[in-house]
């Protein structure tokens, strides 16, 4: 049998699932997360520019629709990061793969956050505009949803001590709740809402001036760059708290101390 | 260029409490969130190093 010892060399070959490893992952993403960072920044700058500066006052909605460049991004990511977690999390239990489920875990958090963020915006763009700041209405409902269940999902994995087993349980609850997100989406269609329809699609052409799209969209960019960023930020503590015992590890921290 | 001076930027055509309640908290919470997970992954990393130093668990050495 040929020695195991240099797999996590140089030499060795560059494969896909070498990042399934978490220490190529703990390597990979040093670099990765620095680089989101410009991204996030870059684009966040660009699109408040082109959405404070550029893009002209709505005519029926005044200037309170300039809400639209975080309200919309924020909604958007709140609902990609949930099957983004449900499927790292589904990965991890059907694989074994520890990796999978710390990304999974690491999501959580953020999504949480950007759900908060949809639901808080959505209130203070309400108020003006549907003379409320909440309203029983199915998009807005299923949103508040969507943001217990991330909670629901974090208070579980935390519930459960054996690491493993909260890992599996977590990805059958976060699976389970993935249903709620194409409620979400289709919300606005199936059910007779104050909440608008959707104003960009992928099927039809956006509603909106061009100007207006363009900041929205380089926002969209920002808040992806912003949840890859925290979210690698927070799956490198994972992997060192988990990892702690092992020797890539001890190596990593002896050196970090020493210098 | 939409706005004429600063005060007409921040009064946001009447919705400034809106806008920038909005735009505050959004803010607020993208800031503290990564210097959250950045002190998580201290720790982590402290804790590491001294659970490193013990002899009974560096084994794969």
């Amino acid at each position: 049998m040929p020695p195991t010892t240099k797999t996590g060399s140089a030499a060795a070959p560059l494969r896909f699932f070498n990042f399934a490893a978490p220490s190529r992952f703990y390597a990979l993403t040093s670099w990765l997360v620095p680089l989101c960072w410009v991204v996030a920044i870059g684009f966040a700058i660009a699109g408040l520019y082109i959405g404070f500066f550029v893009a002209p006052t709505d005519r029926t909605q005044g200037d309170s629709y300039r809400i639209i460049f975080i309200h919309v991004p924020t909604a958007w990511m709140a609902m990609l990061l949930y099957l983004v977690m449900a499927f790292w999390a589904g990965i991890g239990w059907a694989f074994n793969a520890r990796l999978a489920s710390m990304v999974a875990q690491a999501i959580a958090p953020t999504g949480a956050m950007f759900a908060f963020l949809a639901l808080w915006t959505g209130a203070l763009w309400g108020r003006p505009t549907w003379g409320t700041y909440w309203v029983w209405d199915a998009r807005l409902t299923s949103t508040l949803i969507l943001l217990f269940l991330y909670l629901g999902y974090i208070a579980l994995v935390n519930a459960i001590d054996d690491t493993r087993r909260a890992d599996r349980a977590s990805a059958l609850l976060a699976l389970v709740g993935s249903v709620n997100v194409p409620i979400i989406y289709f919300s606005v269609q199936w059910w007779n809402t104050l909440h608008q329809g959707a104003t960009v699609s992928l099927t039809a052409a956006p509603k909106m001036a061009a100007t207006m799209l363009t900041a929205m969209l380089l926002m969209t960019v920002a808040c992806w760059a912003y949840a890859f960023a925290v979210v690698f930020m927070r799956t490198r503590a994972h992997v060192l708290e988990r990892e702690a015992h092992t020797g890539w590890v001890a190596a990593l921290v002896g050196r970090t101390i020493r210098s | 260029m939409n706005w004429g001076s600063a005060q007409e930027f921040f009064h946001m055509g009447g919705y400034g409490f809106y806008v920038w309640g909005s735009y505050a908290v959004a803010l607020l919470l993208m800031l503290t969130e990564p210097m959250l997970a950045r002190q998580r992954h201290r720790q982590a990393k402290r804790d590491a190093a001294r659970e490193a130093e013990d002899p009974a668990s560096n084994d794969d050495e």
